[in-house]
């Protein structure tokens, strides 16, 4: 399947500060892409200019195999959910939806079908005359959505459409909007800097930081297998150790030796180690292959949260429904398969971020 | 229940809050009165009659400058609010250090004595060879009234959401249809009361005008001073009174309509301004 839409080589800045730099991302036709960093990485940088809002310095866009890059907005054939709705106050739902289609000056029975259905999608029938005033949040956000819809783009930008919205409600739009992707088959690029609504929705996340792609792939290989320690440490919890491959499938960490499926990271090389919190076994110290003591014990519902420490001085996080009281001696082990080998960073800007804590 | 202090209290501050209205108050309502006297003494009520009010609309003089000053105000109210709004729309758009330097120049000619202003412009014309007449009374009028105008409209720009524009062309609308639809209709109440504070300030000027305007034209304003210069008559207590109802109206229904923020008159809009 070929791209519908790629950036290629962009770059851009603001005021001398590089934002984003030699930005290569690639968009298959009907999935859900979701970018993913921590604040000004550059998520709503790459959607702009993916909306068209902002020009990139270097580099091009292309759409469905055309170079849109100096097109403006409102000759893309996308649509934006921008983060605070930016619904029109002095018009109601009806005029809010049907905006885009009178512009484009469609037929007014075309129109009316059109509020509708695109209510009925969003669950909020008959909300046609009522002020955008009177509607909460969550509400507001699906007419926006809506409002987008109508005008059947080929790709919806969503700039964290649900960060405004509590928990609970939160959920649900996430259900929603999958579900939307589903019934009508359109591409959606989704920006968020939570991490779980990323591995929740998405089915390419793109892992950025300080303007660069860090990785892409689906969730699953987000979260298994992080390309470097800056990934692993923003997606969910871990355990990032510094660590030297002795020969393929054979890492030690504190002097002891844990057999890994990992290969081709040559032999007594520097490496960082990843373990999941849940991927730990505790075991009784005589079985363990490192010895350590309990520190710390959290009950958070589903499982327990313990802190063992190894007398390295290393708190190793351990996620398990098996408690261990503080100040018990465990020994640690952890499955070849549960160890994921990465590279040290190359350069000094993942260095930065990546492991210092 | 109250006590009797509290009771005190309120008698003073009332019998405080009719005294400023007094002094504020009582040499205009002192006109009023007398532009309903039918007695050319200043000192006697001489019974009610409405014969100044028919003089003055007799009056050619009057009436022609009653024109003048109607179409100086509407005109000049009405350029100064459309180069005002644009002015607005680009001063938001600035950087911050740009912003704070354009609004503190246009605060200047507001802090301005009127008198100075009055005769930098009658200089300014006489320099550049514009003979003194209507259309530099125009003139004059718009250059006042913009910063006015610039002030309304700035912080209704200030609450419209950037993205609303944004999201209006993302739904296919040109940058000016855009505007047009969804910006425009945000800022429409600083607009109106823009103009209406441009028309105020204008129906009201007497120094600039008195600088600016040549012989052979008045105002109101200046015909009264020039009249009043050759002895008072009771038709020009009829005329000052019109002007003083007018003004008010205008007044109460900048400030009081509805979803009208107005920044307060002069000072009170230099201060809420001058920050940003
Ligand atoms: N119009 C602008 N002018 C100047 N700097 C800007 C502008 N827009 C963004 N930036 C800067 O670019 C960087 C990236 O911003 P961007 O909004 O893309 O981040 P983000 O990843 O969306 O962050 P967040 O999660 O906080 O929304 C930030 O350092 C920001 O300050
Ligand atoms: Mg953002």
């Amino acid at each position: 399947m070929s791209s519908l839409i790629d950036l290629v080589n962009v770059s851009k800045s603001f005021d001398g500060t590089l934002v984003l730099d030699d930005l290569n991302l690639s968009v298959k036709e009907n999935t859900f892409v979701t970018l993913l960093g921590p604040s000004g990485c550059g998520k709503t940088t790459t959607l702009r200019i993916i909306g068209g809002f902002e020009r990139a310095d270097k580099g091009k866009v292309i759409f469905d195999g055309q170079d849109i890059s100096s097109l403006p907005p409102n000759k893309r054939q996308l649509n934006t959910v921008f983060q605070k709705y930016a619904l029109f106050t002095h018009m109601n739902i009806a005029e809010n939806i049907a905006f885009g289609l009178k512009i484009k000056n469609k037929p007014k029975a075309y129109i009316q079908d059109k509020i509708r259905y695109a209510l009925k999608l969003v669950n909020l029938d008959g909300y046609e005359s009522r002020s955008v005033d009177s509607l909460s949040g969550g509400q507001q956000q699906r007419i926006a959505i809506a409002r987008a819809i109508v005008n059947e783009p080929r790709v919806l930008l969503l700039d964290e459409p649900l960060g405004a919205l509590d928990l609970k409600l939160r959920q649900d739009m996430q259900y929603e909007l999958i579900r939307l992707k589903n019934e009508l088959g359109i591409t959606f690029i989704y920006v968020t800097h939570d991490q779980e609504e990323a591995l929740t929705m998405s089915d390419t996340i793109v892992v950025m930081n300080q303007g660069y792609i860090q990785q892409t792939g689906t969730p699953e290989q987000i979260y298994n297998e992080p390309e470097n320690a800056f990934v692993a440490d923003f997606i969910g919890e871990s355990n990032i150790l510094h660590g030297t491959m002795i020969r393929d499938e054979l890492v030690e960490i504190f002097g002891a030796r844990f057999a890994c499926v990992d290969k081709g990271f040559g032999t007594n090389m520097p490496v960082d180690v990843v373990i999941r919190p849940e991927d730990i076994d505790l075991v009784s110290p005589d079985e363990g292959i490192l010895k350590g003591v309990c520190t710390h014990l959290i009950f958070k519902g589903v499982h327990y949260e313990m802190e063992v420490t190894t007398p390295d001085g290393f708190e190793w996080l351990v996620h398990s429904t098996d408690m261990c009281p503080v100040g018990k001696e465990v020994g640690i082990r952890v499955d070849p398969f549960d160890i994921q080998i990465m590279n040290k960073p190359a350069s000094e800007d993942e260095e930065a971020v990546g492991l210092n804590e | 229940m109250k006590t009797t202090k509290d009771r005190l209290k309120k008698t003073v501050e009332n019998f405080y809050l009719v005294l400023i209205m007094i002094f504020l108050y009582a040499p205009i309502a002192t006109l009023m009165v007398l532009s309903f006297s039918n007695s050319k003494s200043r000192t006697q009520w001489g019974g009610f009659t409405l014969r100044w009010y028919g003089e003055m609309f007799e009056s050619s003089t009057i009436m022609a400058a009653l024109q003048n000053t109607l179409i100086i105000a509407f005109t000049s109210a009405l350029i100064a609010t459309v180069i005002g709004t644009a002015a607005a729309i680009a001063i938001n758009s600035m950087k911050p250090l740009p912003k704070t330097v354009i609004m503190g120049i246009t605060n200047i000619p507001m802090l301005n004595a009127d008198i100075v202003t009055g005769i930098s412009l009658m200089l300014a014309f006489i320099a550049f060879g514009i003979s003194l007449g209507f259309e530099t009374i125009l003139i004059a009028h718009i250059t006042f009234n913009i910063p006015y105008v610039i002030l309304s409209v700035m912080p209704k720009l200030k609450q419209t959401n950037k993205s609303v524009y944004e999201a209006a062309m993302d739904l296919g609308a040109p940058p000016i249809q855009a505007f047009f639809k969804v910006v425009f209709p945000d800022i429409l109440p600083g607009v109106l009361s823009g103009f209406l504070l441009a028309f105020t300030m204008s129906l009201d000027d007497f120094i600039i005008t008195h600088f600016t305007k040549g012989a052979g034209i008045n105002t109101l304003s200046t015909l009264i001073y020039s009249e009043v210069r050759r002895g008072i008559k009771p038709s020009m207590y009829a005329l000052s009174t019109i002007i003083f109802v007018t003004v008010l109206i205008l007044l109460i229904v900048t400030n009081f309509a509805p979803h009208r923020k107005l920044p307060h008159l002069r000072h009170g809009a230099l201060r809420n301004e001058g920050g940003q």
